[in-house]
């Protein structure tokens, strides 16, 4: 009830504005997002291709580097010091930063044998800021299952890796599928961000249509697709999360 | 022939606190010692040392001839001959019971997994257990768990069985199932040391009892002399805080 009070409120304000005429002109002008669709729909294939592929990589780049991170003693203190330096730089440095270095940079290095296409490196770029970030998710989950697990196995005979690949990864990464999720959903957004390197995606088909047609409402129909596509998985993380807090009130950890 | 288990001088640190201050003790095949001791006397951290699961400062541990704490010692190999059951039981919450009791046979013995879940369904039934098989840890009663956890040692044929305040974190009323358990275990002629709260089941199933204090091993006889009639006066007094505690 008071959510209706609150946005019809503000829809009240927004439609009695002075401008509001033209602005509706500009940016909902329902005709020409409609006809768009198709051209968007067919954009955005693009970005699924990109998103999907990334984060399959995610998933794996991301492990490895979190289980490089909590492998303990000084032999492998040199690759724990690289994942960090990775997981380091690569969370400092804005994706869009990536994009352009590796993007515009790489190719004009003109080596022979490594692709050129914009396409690409945009993919090698999130692919890489992200799984700098799901490392970190990953490693929470990891340090999440009690030392006692571990020592069991162990104790058991289980090597260090049989430990690991067997009693603590399995409990660590059901543990961190929801926030894993929830970092899906920024790179999907993200994928956006590849249209500044010139890769043809559904935000770039948008502006190319708003410089030929000078209205913005192409835009409101990039967010109406994003919106759609990304409120169910939303949900889908909210659903999980509800269900491992009844699992866990449960007295069950499974 | 060379005992079950030979302990040389242990000692053991965590930091500045020695837990462990120069611990001998000598355990034959089949015999079936009982750690008795306050909380924080060494017991557990003990047993965790025995099992390589702590490393050690000082001394020896022998296996049979072998010495563990040699350098350079594949301690995954040591390991699959000695069974540790935690106060806590530690089951593998995403596992089934099965499953929980056939890893270590598959992945560590290369056990195919039919032999090894048959072996596994074959203890599982000795203790009570088989209907159980699919379940997963979290349905179980703590006894139950703890059972559980007892085969699962078990599963890997151990030479010696390390048992670490097995009945501590248990409802009193589930505490009978895993003692007889033990009983049996013992009655079977297996190698075990045991810490424990226990008093009268110590003094019922060990052949063998070591009182702990401060780090070593303070007093040790037969369970009848030394519940009775304990030499060491630390050893009284403890035996006599336990009686008004009414736990003897």
């Amino acid at each position: 009830m008071s959510a209706v009070v609150v946005f019809g409120g503000l829809g009240w304000v927004v439609v009695n504005a002075p401008n509001w005429p033209d602005v509706q002109r500009s940016f909902f002008d329902t005709e020409r997002i409609a006809a768009a669709v198709p051209d968007l729909i067919r954009g955005l294939s693009t970005n699924i291709r990109l998103f999907l592929i990334a984060e399959a990589l995610v998933l794996v780049i991301a492990l490895v580097v979190a289980v490089v991170r909590s492998v303990p003693g000084p032999v492998f203190f040199p690759f724990r010091l690289m994942a960090t330096v990775y997981t380091d730089v690569f969370r400092a440095v804005p994706g869009i930063v990536w994009i352009y270095l590796l993007g515009f940079g790489v190719p004009s290095l003109g080596l022979e044998g490594i692709p050129n296409d914009q396409f690409f490196w945009a993919l090698v770029a999130l692919t890489l800021v992200y799984a700098a970030y799901v490392s970190e998710v990953y490693r929470a989950g990891i340090d999440s299952v009690h030392p006692s697990q571990d020592a069991a196995a162990r104790s058991l005979g289980l090597s260090r890796w049989q430990s690991l690949r067997h009693v603590v990864l399995p409990q660590a990464v059901r543990r961190v599928i929801p926030p894993l999720l929830n970092d899906f959903i920024g790179l999907q957004k993200d994928s956006v961000l590849v249209s500044f390197i010139g890769v043809v995606e559904i935000f770039r088909t948008a502006q190319i249509k708003q410089s030929a047609n000078f209205n913005f409402s192409y835009y409101v129909g990039v967010a109406l697709v994003f919106i759609v596509i990304t409120v169910p998985m939303a949900r889908l993380v909210d659903w999980l999360v509800a269900r491992e807090r009844r699992v866990r009130a449960a007295g069950g950890v499974r | 022939m060379s005992a079950a288990l030979e302990i040389v001088g242990l000692e053991k640190a965590f930091g500045r606190l020695e837990v462990l201050r120069g611990i001998d003790l000598t355990v034959a095949e089949h015999e079936v010692v009982c750690l008795i001791g306050a909380s924080g006397s060494g017991k557990s951290t003990l047993l965790r040392c025995i099992n390589l699961i702590e490393p050690i400062d000082a001394g020896r541990i022998v296996i049979e001839g072998d010495e563990i704490t040699a350098p350079a010692v594949d301690v995954d190999r040591i390991r699959r001959r000695i069974g540790i059951v935690f106060q806590s039981f530690n089951l593998f919450p995403h596992m089934s019971v099965l499953d929980n009791v056939t890893l270590a046979p598959r992945k560590v013995l290369r056990t195919t997994r039919a032999l090894a879940e048959a072996e596994a369904t074959h203890l599982l039934e000795r203790f009570g257990l088989a209907d159980k098989r699919v379940e997963f840890p979290d349905r179980l009663s703590g006894g139950q768990q703890q059972r559980v956890a007892i085969i699962r040692a078990l599963a890997m044929r151990p030479d010696l069985l390390l048992l670490d305040e097995v009945t501590s974190a248990l409802d009193p009323e589930l505490v009978a199932e895993v003692l007889d358990v033990i009983r049996e275990l013992a009655a079977g002629g297996m190698t075990m040391v045991i810490a424990t709260h226990e008093m009268g089941f110590a003094r019922e199933i060990a052949d063998r009892v070591c009182f702990l204090d401060a780090g070593v091993v303070c007093e040790e006889g037969p369970p009848d002399r030394l519940f009775t009639d304990p030499s060491q006066p630390r050893t009284r007094q403890f035996l006599d805080r336990i009686i008004k505690a009414g736990r003897l």
